[in-house]
């Protein structure tokens, strides 16, 4: 290396040129694009991308609507930039399940109601999802310290929670009280 | 925010080299690394940091948790903290740090936010988040404008008259109850620093928070053994069960023989400018029968120091209790 105080910028703006060049990898598919290193991996993916399933909410990773996977662990992508996950696996709520297609917690979300505006629902089910790998204990109230880091302005907590568990203990799913 | 220029460490002496370029390592640091980014990226949002710089250091072999000969353990600096807080020699050896890991924000933020991110966590001061507003911290000479606003969860020890923002972090807490050693690598080579020196006091330079310099890396926490017979926990009072800062938080790690308190750690969370630990509440205890009373007149010296606000009075009784509820649960038979 001529000069180990070089770094070379991997992804920086050009001068003139706001834009760098970056790849990523979400739900198993190659995108490149040119973005500002400002834009987060949630603009990245509903704004560049149409990929709108995630959606914002407060933008400042206190809401949790914006919950992907990264590497398989939730993360808020609105506290990401995109240039930093070059090489990661990226998956969002289109990568989960379809409409012909539910994914079991998608499905319990809808068998429990577990939703009204539907807004925080994205963010609830990557949640959801990421904790049927994680180690949460068995009770209702584990289950809501798990999922706390995503708001439901509407509310549907009991329903979420009853949604989550029937698919952790694998019976019909029954919308709470 | 403003744009900055992203760069991507792959070994160590490039990031700290490139680091050393800054003029401050602290507030207004012109070259920051980023890890998780969950402090840095929100305040970037805000403007209240902007960075010309960014250096990623998540690519660095920083990443390991690992015993050490001694007995103690090694926690490199990009560990995430749900990685830290689940690891199996934490949960047995220092269940005060899993208890307070896991204590703090999110499932989602815990997987992204890192060891020395943790402890250079900013404070919540509403002000310092303002840009619009005064603060002394985010911008020397402005004034305090918590000191006559709204400072209900703002700290009570350790302030000044130029600043009284609480130190946020939850796992800092552990950490001093834990005596742990924060290793960092400069442009001078490497040193190590307790913890208990490492964060500093507001005083008249509140935009100062640790001793850290331009080009220094934290690369990683270490943990000195547990003390045999101990046992530690980690409580936290807040005002709702999950998802909430501290209003007031207690690490302890205890040990009792025939009925008296052989050795004690406390540090308090949520009250103080830094993380609190207090040697003197320690003194009170060695030697001491665990029970209520003597637990007690050590909170009554752990908050002896204590300056509320106009707002935050409540705190210093709910600090008291909740290190007395804290050593009780410690000290309990099974």
């Amino acid at each position: 290396m001529d000069n180990e105080s070089d770094l070379k910028p991997v992804v920086s703006a050009a001068e003139g040129n706001d834009s760098v060049h970056v790849k990523l990898k979400i739900n198993g598919k190659d995108y490149a694009l040119d973005i500002d290193p400002r834009v987060t991996l949630l603009d990245a993916l509903r704004e560049r991308l149409q990929l709108t399933g995630s959606k914002k909410g407060c933008d400042h990773g206190q809401c949790g609507a914006c919950t992907v996977h990264i590497n398989g662990r939730r993360v808020n992508s609105c506290l990401c930039f995109a240039a930093m996950h070059e090489g990661d696996e990226i998956t969002t709520l289109e990568g989960i399940g379809q409409p012909e297609n539910l994914h079991p917690v998608q499905a319990a979300f809808v068998a429990c109601d577990a939703y009204q505006c539907g807004y925080c629902t994205p963010g609830q089910i990557m949640s959801a999802v990421a904790l049927l790998k994680e180690p949460c204990g068995r009770e209702d109230a584990d289950v809501k310290e798990f999922m706390s880091g995503n708001i439901c302005r509407c509310g549907a907590y009991p329903n979420i929670v009853a949604a989550i568990q029937s698919v952790r203990q694998n019976v019909k799913p029954q919308k709470a009280g | 925010m403003k744009t900055f220029q992203l760069t991507r460490a792959t070994d160590s002496a490039q990031a700290i080299a490139t680091a050393a370029e800054a003029t401050t390592a602290q507030q207004g640091a012109e070259i920051r690394f980023i890890g998780g980014g969950t402090t840095l990226i929100d305040l970037m949002k805000l403007n209240v940091e902007q960075p010309q710089k960014l250096v990623d250091i998540n690519r660095l072999p920083l990443d390991k948790i690992e015993a050490l000969p001694d007995g103690g353990l090694t926690i490199g600096a990009v560990v995430r903290n749900s990685d830290l807080a689940y690891h199996p020699l934490v949960r047995k050896n220092y269940a005060v740090l899993s208890e307070a890991i896991l204590s703090g924000a999110s499932a989602q933020l815990r997987n992204m936010a890192t060891t020395a991110g943790n402890l250079l966590q900013r404070t919540r001061c509403m002000y310092f988040r303002e840009t619009s507003m005064p603060c002394n911290k985010r911008e020397p000479g402005t004034g305090c404008s918590a000191i006559t606003g709204a400072n209900r969860g703002l700290a009570i020890l350790g302030t000044s008259e130029h600043c009284i923002a609480t130190n946020p972090s939850d796992m800092n807490v552990a950490m001093a109850a834990l005596e742990a050693t924060i290793h960092v690598r400069g442009t001078k080579g490497e040193r190590s620093i307790p913890i208990a020196d490492f964060h500093v006091l507001p005083g008249k330079t509140p935009q100062r928070e640790t001793v850290l310099e331009p080009g220094d890396l934290i690369t990683h926490v270490t943990l000195p053994p547990s003390a045999p017979g101990s046992r530690s926990l980690y409580l936290k009072l807040r005002d709702r069960a999950s998802y909430e800062f501290a209003l007031a938080s207690a690490a302890v790690v205890v040990t009792v023989a025939n009925g008296k308190v052989t050795r004690a750690r406390i540090a308090l969370g949520g009250v103080g400018t830094k993380p609190w630990r207090s040697t003197e509440a320690e003194s009170e205890l060695t030697g001491q029968p665990a029970t209520e009373d003597v637990f007690r007149k050590a909170a009554d010296v752990a908050l002896r120091g204590a300056k509320p606000q106009s707002e935050n009075g409540f705190k210093v009784e709910l600090a008291k209790r909740c290190l007395v509820h804290a050593l009780k649960l410690a000290t309990q038979t099974a």
